[in-house]
């Protein structure tokens, strides 16, 4: 029984030892010196668990009387969440270590951050739900203020904790309230009882559960965290904020509402397009008044995340699958965002204005095009990847009979144009030259680059990611 | 052959338009004259040789979609026969003329290359009117149709630097669209009916499209009428009939050439050439024909009117066209299909003429129009003087009365107003009356052209009339080709176009009916018309006319093959279709116009001695009065001078409201109602909701918290409201 067990979760149990170690020996051994060997060793064995669970092999496998399930679903989340970690870490090298702020600490509690993750998404009860959910937010509170002498680094990490805690017990009071009238905190049970008797207790629980988890999502009105946390902590950790845990806990969510709730999908699918069409809307009008670009990446992840709602929403497998799509697009639309706003600088100090980018085409063209085809590719014009992802959701959405829903988000996203092109204007013809430096790290310019040509590339096939996509939804919705 | 004719000036154009910049621009257009010139001469052994069977040359299977079939075929008949010479030596002869007329130009800088382009435009409305003239079915025919259209506007705003330019070609283009939509509901219109767009099936199904009743904007109309007629206005827009003419006379802004090849003698005449080639339709749909008499007689009256006070010497001649596209349409709506094609023949030939001698004239004047400012000019000029005068004894209708020598036009014109009074409808009555008026003012106008240029003392800037001289050998030698065509054309070929019905019959290839007894003197009469146009054709033989001799040659021969005409009438016969025209069992209007009494005649030839008397009297005699009679009748004249009011009438009842239209669908509709909606929306809410969000980020946890209690107070709120059981 359970060296059954621990083998299906072994590579959580890797990365778990993994982090314990290196803090011993970075706390024992060379202190900080040991940041660039940890962080390097950190991303190359996300590399490798990633391509590990993902040549697996297929099928279904439950640990620990179901508390733990690993499926397609889960192995595709893990494996977007080790890769997009990795490359996130790969970035801030540079960053980090010219700011000094390249601790040993700092890879070792995104590791731990991305245990939680890769147990959230492959929860099958309510408390491993909360474990990973807490071991997740508990790793990036504190990362959220890795910048100890910044006033702003650490009113973001105490806003984040202490919202966080808030929305944590909203989560939890709804997983006792679940466990009180459903009589069991496993997915499968509650979806048992559900599918007999609905009855309001339950759903206020649903609803509690779903309020904790639409903070993790950062999406509307559970939101307001994330502009100041975004705009607070170090660039690099805001990347890896706008990626990881987001698609970790977008999968927690689609995993509760389906493998728990599968039976009542007309009363959480309203939530869910409320939610989507609030961060929508939120995203797209909010993000207007942004000239800080980490505070406007904040807002254009709120509103991803209402896209990334509204394949959820549809309530239909064919919605997961446009939901898995979105948010693999997302990531990678993202990571090659960030790697170019983590290579604004000025006179080697990092800036977040966007009038900064003035034409920046002029004087550094190929940068220039790559963030253009990115933002076209975040705004959603065809036939850039991101128009794709839009197109699946919103195909989900009116397949589901939520055509209102769909409108509105062609309507939120062509409001949310603006603020993206707004960018490339200033890029291509901005009205005053300003000295942002060229350049940036090679690192940061191969990841953009290779994300700009991903998002033209991948239409070719989207490189495969829509038949994982296909299978992974298929063993969530049944 | 066929094959080569249509095509050498499609090369022509791609060598000249696309290949000058590898052979030069001399080349280029040498070029295209020559391969026009060759098709030219193919064409008229076509002529020649044809021995009027309808042949088809399948070049490619063009459209098959459904029961929808078009071939891309040449329809090699009598028509297209008379077409093919008509384009292509008018065309080739016009290239030949560019070559000296377009050598310079004011218009275009220093070192700009705009020869090649004009010569490809030139070779380019050929290949396109062959298509035109050679097509085999409805769609085909639309296609060379539209291409004509194009290269009309392409040479009319050939001088792009000139508004005045532009604003003609988009004029012309805009009023054919007008004339096209017609052509193609009737395209449409048939291909419901018949199924068919090829001309075959069409004229096979005409006596049944006279029996059916078709809806049309609420109301039944007799199928064959409502296609003839749709079919008529398409004919009014490209041929520039009364109320759709107005473009023609501003479509003298492009080089005079154009106005030669195009404006006068090819393209304007596809309309007739249309009604002609339809005509086993329109036989069976009167009440168009009877349309088509008043339009055309309205047409030659009105135009006639018009060109007697204009003073630009281009447009005097533009309005003549549009005139004597009138005549045509007479002839052709009263049912002698011939006579039209007859008169479309001899004008080619008369009207390029005038065209390219007016070209000369303002060749030599450096680019002067107005007459005015012209006088004593036969001196300077003396080549082209003549060869005006040629032009307009033959468009002025000069010959012997009661015989047939003459100009071409004497002779053709004559037969269009003879026919238009044995019409026997009162609406051929009028035209019979508008064309004899009519004739009387070609007369004159043409006169006063020939007077106020080249006699009299030189008026206007003495400087140009110093260096006023004879155009070049290249622009000569056409105005000399075409001299002789305007002088023989008609007397040669009076027989198979109006001569004697077997002579047509057999020219046309209709079959007979079967011979049946009529009133003999009527066809002696006819008989001896026609021996006296068996003798000059003999005569022109002698005379060693080059071009045709052949032709001659067949007529004496057909004259031969048909001894026993005298005494029996010969009636025209066969399915429709079956011939090149198409002439109705009971339509005897050939005949009658042959027995029409002396005063018939004669009038037209009166009108023109008094048409000319006067204007003897007006130019050289009392050249004060026609001052004086344009200060006494001042109303009159105003109106004439304004072209009877109708592009002001247009501008106020069509553009003014179209354009007012469009002003309100741009600024009412696009600019305040769309416009002002997504402002107002990009510029006043979305603002006014980013400002709100922006307050609600206060940065006090508070306040975030208090947004997270009241967002799940409404999740649950609702959930009970509305979830559960």
């Amino acid at each position: 029984m359970l060296p059954g067990d621990l083998s299906i979760i072994m590579p959580e149990i890797i990365l778990a030892v993994f982090a314990m170690v290196g803090l011993l020996v970075g706390a024992y051994g060379g202190k900080d010196k040991t940041g660039p060997a940890m962080l390097w060793a950190t991303a190359v064995l996300f590399i490798v668990l990633a391509a590990w669970i993902g040549f697996q092999g297929a099928g279904t496998a439950h640990a620990f009387l179901g508390m733990f399930v690993d499926d397609a679903f889960a192995r595709f989340g893990k494996v977007t969440v080790l890769l997009s970690a990795a490359v996130v870490l790969l970035m801030s090298e540079s960053y980090m270590a010219r700011r000094n702020l390249l601790r040993f600490e700092y890879p070792l509690l995104v590791a731990l951050a991305v245990v939680g993750m890769m147990v959230m998404v492959s929860a099958g009860n309510l408390m491993s739900l909360y474990m990973g959910l807490e071991l997740q937010s508990l790793a990036l509170y504190v990362i959220a203020s890795l910048r100890r002498d910044s006033v702003k680094s650490t009113e973001a990490g105490l806003k984040y904790f202490v919202l966080g805690a808030l929305s944590s017990g909203l989560l939890l009071y709804g997983a006792s309230l679940v466990y009180g009238f459903a009589g069991t905190t496993q997915f499968l049970g509650i979806l048992a009882v559900v599918g007999i008797d609905t009855s309001l207790g339950l759903l206020f629980g649903l609803s509690f559960v779903i309020a904790g988890l639409a903070f993790k999502i950062s999406a509307a009105p559970f939101h307001m965290w994330t502009p100041d946390v975004y705009e607070g902590s170090p660039t690099p950790v805001t990347a890896f904020f706008a990626t990881a845990p987001k698609v970790a806990a977008m999968l927690l969510f689609a995993r509760v509402v389906h493998d728990a709730f599968g039976g009542v999908t007309d009363d959480w699918q309203q939530i869910l397009a409320v939610l989507s069409v609030a961060s929508m809307f939120l995203g797209a009008v909010a993000a207007i008044g942004q000239r800080n670009i980490k505070r406007l990446m904040a807002y254009s992840s709120i509103a991803h995340m209402g896209y990334a709602l509204m394949g959820l929403a549809a309530g239909t497998a064919a919605g997961v699958e446009a939901m898995l799509i979105y948010m693999a697009i997302y990531v990678v639309m993202n990571i090659g965002t960030f790697a170019f706003i983590l290579s604004m600088e000025k006179d080697g100090s990092p800036v977040t204005d966007i009038e900064t980018l003035s034409m920046l085409s002029r004087r550094d063209p190929m940068r220039a095009l790559a963030m253009l085809v990115l933002l076209f590719s975040l705004a959603g014009v065809p036939p850039l990847l991101g128009f794709f992802a839009k197109y699946a959701v919103l195909l989900a959405a009116v397949e589901a009979g939520l055509t209102w829903l769909a409108i509105l988000g062609v309507i939120a996203s062509v409001i949310g144009a603006f603020y993206y092109l707004r960018i490339v204007y200033l890029m291509y013809f901005g009205a005053d030259e300003n000295e942002l430096d060229t350049g940036g790290s090679t690192m940061l310019r191969v990841i953009a680059m290779a994300s700009a040509a991903i998002m033209v590339l991948g239409l070719w096939n989207l490189f495969g990611v829509e038949g994982v996509a296909k299978a992974a939804a298929a063993t969530l919705v049944n | 052959m066929e094959s080569i004719i249509l095509f050498s000036p499609l090369i022509g154009a791609l060598l000249c338009g696309f290949g000058w910049r590898i052979m030069g621009e001399y080349a280029a257009q040498w070029t295209a004259t020559f391969l026009l010139f060759i098709a030219c001469a193919l064409s008229w052994i076509v002529f020649l040789t044809f021995d009027g069977g309808t042949q088809h040359v399948q070049i490619l299977r063009w459209i098959e979609s459904g029961t929808l079939a078009a071939d891309w075929a040449i329809r090699l008949d009598r028509l297209t026969a008379i077409m093919l010479i008509v384009v292509t030596t008018v065309s080739a002869l016009v290239h030949l003329y560019s070559l000296g007329y377009m050598a310079h130009d004011d218009n275009f800088r220093e070192g700009e290359s705009y020869r090649p382009r004009f010569f490809a435009y030139l070779s380019f409305f050929t290949f396109a009117m062959l298509m035109l003239v050679t097509s085999d079915n409805l769609v085909q025919m639309f296609f060379g149709w539209e291409g004509v259209g194009v290269a009309s506007y392409l040479l009319i705003g050939f001088y792009f630097r000139k508004p005045s330019a532009n604003a003609a070609a988009i004029k012309a283009f805009v009023v054919n669209r007008v004339g096209d939509f017609g052509f193609a509901l009737g395209i449409f219109a048939i291909y419901f009916m018949v199924d068919s767009v090829n001309f075959d099936d069409i004229f096979a199904a005409a006596p049944a499209l006279a029996e059916r009743n078709v809806l049309f904007l609420w109301e039944h109309f007799n199928a064959a009428e409502l296609v003839s007629l749709l079919l008529f206005i398409g004919a009014m827009g490209k041929s520039a009939q009364f109320l759709l003419h107005t473009w023609l006379p501003d479509a003298m802004e492009g080089p005079t050439p154009v106005s030669a090849l195009i404006h006068a003698a090819t393209m304007v005449t596809a309309g007739v050439f249309l009604v002609c080639r339809m005509s086993p339709l329109i036989e069976f749909a009167p009440y168009t024909k009877t349309f088509i008499v008043y339009i055309g007689a309205i047409t030659a009256f009105f135009a006639a009117t018009v060109g007697l006070v204009q003073t630009d010497i281009k447009r005097v001649i533009a309005y003549s066209t549009c005139s004597q596209l009138g005549y045509m349409f007479v002839a052709a709506g009263v049912g002698v299909y011939s006579v039209a094609m007859f008169h479309l023949f001899t004008h080619a030939f008369f009207k390029a003429m005038l065209f390219l001698g007016a070209g000369s004239v303002i060749h030599g004047m450096h680019h002067e129009q107005d007459m005015r400012n012209y006088g004593g000019l036969r001196h300077k000029m003396p080549y082209t003087f003549w060869a005006m005068m040629i032009g307009t004894l033959a468009i002025t209708g000069v010959g012997i009365p009661l015989t047939h020598i003459g100009f071409a036009g004497y002779l053709s014109k004559d037969a269009v107003i003879e026919s238009a009074w044995a019409g026997g409808t009162s609406a051929a009555s009028f035209a019979f009356v508008a064309l004899v008026v009519a004739a009387l003012m070609t007369s004159f106008y043409s006169w006063r052209l020939i007077f106020l240029t080249f006699f009299g003392e030189p008026r206007g800037d003495k400087h140009t009339h110093e260096h006023a001289h004879e155009s070049p050998t290249v622009m000569l030698v056409p105005l000399g080709v075409l001299a002789v065509g305007a002088v023989f054309a008609g007397m040669v070929w009076y027989g198979p176009y109006f001569g004697e019905s077997e002579k047509i019959a057999r020219f046309f290839h209709i079959p007979a009916a079967g011979a049946e007894a009529h009133g003999e003197g009527e066809a002696a009469e006819a008989d001896g018309d026609h021996a006296d146009g068996e003798g000059v054709a003999a005569a022109v033989e002698e005379a060693g006319e080059g071009d045709a001799e052949g032709a001659a040659e067949a007529v004496t021969e057909t004259s031969h093959d048909d001894p026993d005409a005298e005494g029996r009438h010969f009636a025209f016969g066969g399915a429709p279709g079956e011939g090149a025209i198409y002439i109705g069992a009971d339509n005897h209007v050939l005949d009658d116009a042959h027995a029409a009494p002396v005063w018939v005649k004669v009038s037209p030839f009166l009108a023109m001695l008094i048409g000319l008397g006067l204007a003897y009297l007006f130019y050289i005699l009392r050249p004060d009065l026609p001052g004086k009679l344009a200060a006494n009748q001042a109303p009159l004249y105003r109106f004439l001078l304004n072209k009877w009011y109708i592009d002001e009438i247009y501008d106020f009842l069509f553009v003014r409201p179209a354009k007012a239209l469009g002003r309100f669908l741009w600024k009412q509709g696009d600019g305040t109602t769309i416009d002002g909606f997504l402002n107002g929306v990009a510029l006043g809410v979305v603002p006014f909701f980013t400002r709100l969000a922006g307050r609600a980020q206060s940065g006090y946890i508070f306040t975030y918290a208090f947004a997270m209690v009241l967002g799940i107070l409404v999740l649950v709120t609702w959930m009970t409201l509305s979830g559960g059981n």
